[in-house]
């Protein structure tokens, strides 16, 4: 175990874990945040996003030590329900969700793909969410939400 | 949050306060079970709804949230018969202490159950005809000059005068049953039902805020992990509990017969500490191989059943003027859902709640209460949404995982499951292999249809005594339902077409009785089920998919033989009104291109178009559609794109359009990526489908077809299910589609890229 500092949405937290222990893991344990959620643990369905540094990253296989000191966003720090991020705006509206398990990762991985690259192509934003899994297969209103947010950008 | 238990117990009323408390605190805070209840009696009206000082309305329903949007319809159906806003109305899913036992959300039943005259629908109806009546009393208005508006009673020809429902119930003692002569607000009334009613969770779960069942925190509690057998039907034979001993945060190691699982700390600890611990295990005999095992089906101990036999199908095959006769086969699929199950189990003083994502809270609680050794009045389920399930993931099992658990070491345990340990063992849906023959006249007209299936079956639902149906009761020493040989009885009584091994095309003719969609009137269905390795269970359409698979496919061959139009000769078979307008729905918003399949004139390489449809009554009686489905196929690559989908469905009256809209999209693309990809595997031992490298589900990156829905909202009938129509249709008519296209006819799911290159080779 060995203390380890991590900035939050915005906070900053000291904690004592162990340096391998995914990431994920302290910000849904250590932490209680409800947007980081478990998929897999192999780091191929995009459900632990978080944003880190301005790039969805895989919390399920990024070991807590190798984020010390960077800035953690996840989805509950981008908006709340009374004041939702655009892009959480976007899904509301469409509707964008069945169980909504998998709204983490495709919410996150889409903003940091479009903030970085807001002129991206159909074939780009594929290409950057084609490790990301929706089992419902919301896809048609996901879809719709993301371009959605990608034209208040552009 | 007060429990209604506690509330009546107080007052007898009918009104109970009602604040959103997260249930985790509420529970710490009234110790560790509260109030708690044996039986809940659906004939009571204060077992279904409750009426607040404030007005607001809560109802207690049996049926809970997995996705496919019952939260709200059925929180818009109260607020519809009860005349209250939406945001008035609190749903309560499926807590055992709490909610009337209405077994399991499953089969497309929730509407059917809930959404007629009978149950949630009809209490909602009767607390309306209460207030009314009350609202006369304390009026001095006869109750046929008051309406009930916005939370009131009010006169109607004095809006001025009213009494609203939390002054109106306030302190008084009801008692009312329900009544079945209480009527439903006519459905050209509707103001809120019927209505596109936004999904009321969106909002939390857009922003993170969404308590599902992996979010629960309980005071003291602890983190569990599953050691499952390296291979199926391997027996413990020794536990090294030394090998994980002085590991960070482990508490205990638990073992049960064959049931293997580490308590922790935390989860990361529980996680390592179950990789680490050494178990010998003695290997049972190997599997059967997954090359040859649609043939292995057939040369396997039976039990059969005919769902209709006319008796006179082979002389009706001798003398048809063709015949054409074709087998489909279909794998083993698996829910696969997004998130693994998990749940937080507290087993402490002969007393249980489990916070659970199951389908089946009452079920649960009488298996969990025979896990344990307790008594079902000793075990509360709190159901707890999880990860979409589309039928039996492993909900239920990892809720005896963290039961035994939490049992074994007496205090709150959570569990969630490796990616690996929800894949490897959960009950996959049924692989089948299917015969078919038809006999067709001098004018191709159909006049005979046999149809013959083995399929791969072990048990399915735990049920209420059945835990040994999922792994952790089986590894727990549970047995499943035995697995009986039988040869097959003729069918007696009624037919019935619950799993759609009856073509729509056949009459369905059983004891001088007609209860087909069709018209074919020589017919006979035989099924063979066989017992499976794997766990089995009711994945989305289950049965329904694979036989509408082969059924819609073989009618497509059958008219490229007679050259008919597909749309044109499916018309002239089906007998059924609503089957048939869905297809010609389908077929008029697609602007279908009548003519034969295939298209022919295709180049032979480069991208080959077509079309195809497929429809189908779901369960016989349980909603109708039909869809047009558009495809390319890439001749060098065997990719199948897929255009556009055009759906058209009537199940009655429409809850709620909007959340049809998104069933039947999500519908569509889930049957897509089982059409194309999904398939389980294994080797001599075990699955090796165990993470998305090896088990392929399509991602969020495609190109989506263009999918199109007719909704066609039938009043005056009862309402359907909606949630499995579309996916039951969807590999038919894409298989048709690709016929169009190429001339090509696929027989076997998935069509995966080598398999559609090899067909066109």
């Amino acid at each position: 175990m060995s203390a380890i500092t991590l900035r939050v949405n915005g906070k900053t937290h000291t904690l004592d874990v162990d340096p391998a222990t995914p990431l994920l893991y302290v910000l849904s344990d250590d932490l209680a945040l409800r947007g980081p959620k478990f998929g897999c643990g192999l780091g191929q369905c995009g459900a632990c996003a978080a944003i880190v540094s301005g790039r969805a990253i895989r919390t399920c296989v990024t070991p807590v030590s190798t984020v010390a000191g960077a800035d953690i966003t996840t989805l509950e720090g981008l908006g709340t329900p009374e004041r939702p991020h655009p892009i959480q705006q976007a899904f509301i509206d469409e509707e964008a969700a069945q169980c909504g398990f998998c709204l983490n990762g495709v919410i996150l991985t889409a903003k940091a793909f479009l903030d970085q690259h807001p002129k991206a192509t159909d074939a780009e934003l594929q290409q950057a969410t084609s490790t990301v899994l929706c089992r419902c297969f919301t896809h048609v209103r996901m879809w719709k939400a993301i371009k959605r947010y990608a034209a208040e950008k552009a | 949050m007060i429990s209604r238990r506690d509330f009546l117990k107080t007052s007898g009323a009918l009104v109970v306060t009602f604040a959103s408390a997260p249930l985790a605190e509420t529970v710490a805070a009234q110790g560790q079970f509260g109030t708690r209840a044996s039986h809940i009696d659906p004939t009571r009206l204060d077992s279904w709804i409750a009426v607040g000082a404030d007005g607001r309305v809560t109802a207690y329903t049996g049926k809970c949230e997995i996705g496919q949007g019952i939260l709200t319809a059925q929180t818009q159906l109260v607020a519809e018969e009860l005349s209250v806003p939406l945001d008035r109305v609190t749903l309560v899913m499926c807590d055992t202490d709490v909610a009337p036992d209405q077994g399991t959300t499953s089969g497309s039943q929730s509407t059917p159950t809930n959404f007629n005259e009978r149950n949630l629908a009809l209490a909602a109806a009767t607390a309306r005809e209460t207030l009314l009546e009350l609202g006369s009393a304390r009026l001095g208005t006869p109750v046929d000059q008051l309406a009930a508006a916005d939370g009131a009673i009010v006169v109607r020809s004095d809006p001025s005068k009213r009494v609203a429902y939390g002054d109106l119930v306030a302190g008084k003692k009801l008692n009312v049953q329900l009544d079945r002569s209480a009527k439903r607000k006519p459905q050209n009334e509707w103001t809120i039902l019927g209505r596109p009613a936004p999904r009321i969770d969106m909002a939390a779960m857009a922003t993170g805020q969404f308590e599902f069942v992996h979010n629960v925190r309980v005071p003291g509690m602890l983190h569990g992990a599953v050691v499952r057998p390296p291979s199926v039907g391997a027996t413990l034979a020794s536990v090294d509990e030394a090998s994980v001993r002085g590991l960070p945060g482990v508490v205990k190691v638990v073992a049960r017969k064959n049931f293997v699982g580490v308590v922790a700390e935390k989860p990361w600890q529980a996680m390592q500490a179950a990789a680490k611990l050494k178990a010998a295990w003695t290997p049972a005999a190997p599997l059967p191989p997954q090359r040859g095992f649609y043939e292995h089906l057939r040369t396997q101990p039976s039990r059969d059943a005919f769902v209709v036999n006319s008796g006179d199908v082979d002389a009706a095959l001798a003398k048809a003027a063709s015949v054409v006769k074709a087998t489909y086969v279909h794998p083993y699929q698996m829910h696969g859902s997004m998130g693994t199950s998990c749940a937080v189990a507290d087993v402490r003083g002969g007393k249980a709640t489990v916070w659970s994502p199951t389908q089946s809270a009452y079920p649960t609680r009488a298996g969990v209460a025979a896990l344990l050794g307790l008594q079902p009045d000793d075990v509360r389920v709190v159901f707890t949404r999880g990860a979409g399930c589309y039928g039996l993931n492993g909900a239920d099992t990892v809720s005896f995982d963290a039961a035994l658990l939490s049992h074994a070491v007496g205090r709150p345990v959570r569990v969630q499951l490796s990616r690996r340990d929800e894949m490897a063992w959960e009950n996959y849906g049924f692989a089948y292999s299917i015969d078919q023959r038809a006999g067709i006249d001098a004018n191709g007209t159909i006049v005979a249809w046999d149809y013959e299936a083995w399929f791969a079956s072990r048990g399915g639902r735990p049920g209420y005594d059945r835990p040994g149906n999922v792994v952790t009761g089986t590894l727990a020493g549970l047995e499943p339902q035995p697995f009986r040989p039988a040869q097959a009885a003729e069918p007696s009584g009624e037919f019935r077409n619950g799993s759609n091994a009856a073509p729509s095309y056949v009459a369905g003719r059983v004891a001088r009785k007609a209860g087909g969609a069709g018209t074919i009137a020589s017919e006979r269905v035989l099924t063979h089920t066989i017992a499976s390795p794997f766990f089995t269970g009711p994945l989305r359409s289950p049965s329904r998919l694979q036989n509408t698979f082969a059924h819609e496919c073989f009618l497509d061959e059958i008219a490229a033989q007679v050259k008919a139009d597909p749309v044109a000769y499916r018309l002239r078979h089906l007998s059924d009104a609503r089957l048939k307008a869905v297809v010609s729905a389908a077929a008029k918003a697609a602007a279908w291109d009548a003519r034969p399949s295939p298209r022919g004139g295709a180049a032979r390489a480069g991208l080959a178009a077509g079309r195809g449809v497929a429809c189908v009554a779901y369960e016989g009686d349980n909603g109708y559609v039909a869809m047009v489905a558009e495809v390319d196929v890439d001749r060098a690559t065997g990719q199948i794109q897929p255009k556009r989908f055009v759906v058209a469905q009537d199940c009655g009256p429409i809850s709620n359009p909007a959340g049809m809209r998104n069933e039947i999209e999500g519908g569509a693309l889930q049957g897509l990526s089982r059409a194309l990809g999904e398939e389980v595997t294994w080797d001599d031992r075990a699955v090796t489908s165990i993470d998305w490298r090896t088990y392929h589900s399509l991602p969020l990156g495609i190109p989506i077809p263009a999918i199109e829905c007719v909704l066609i909202d039938t009043h005056g009938v009862e309402a359907m299910g909606a949630g499995e129509t579309a996916i039951t249709v969807v590999a038919a008519a894409i298989g048709n589609a690709v016929f169009d296209a190429t001339g090509v006819r696929l027989r076997e799911v998935p069509f995966t890229p080598e398999r559609v290159k090899r067909a066109l080779a």
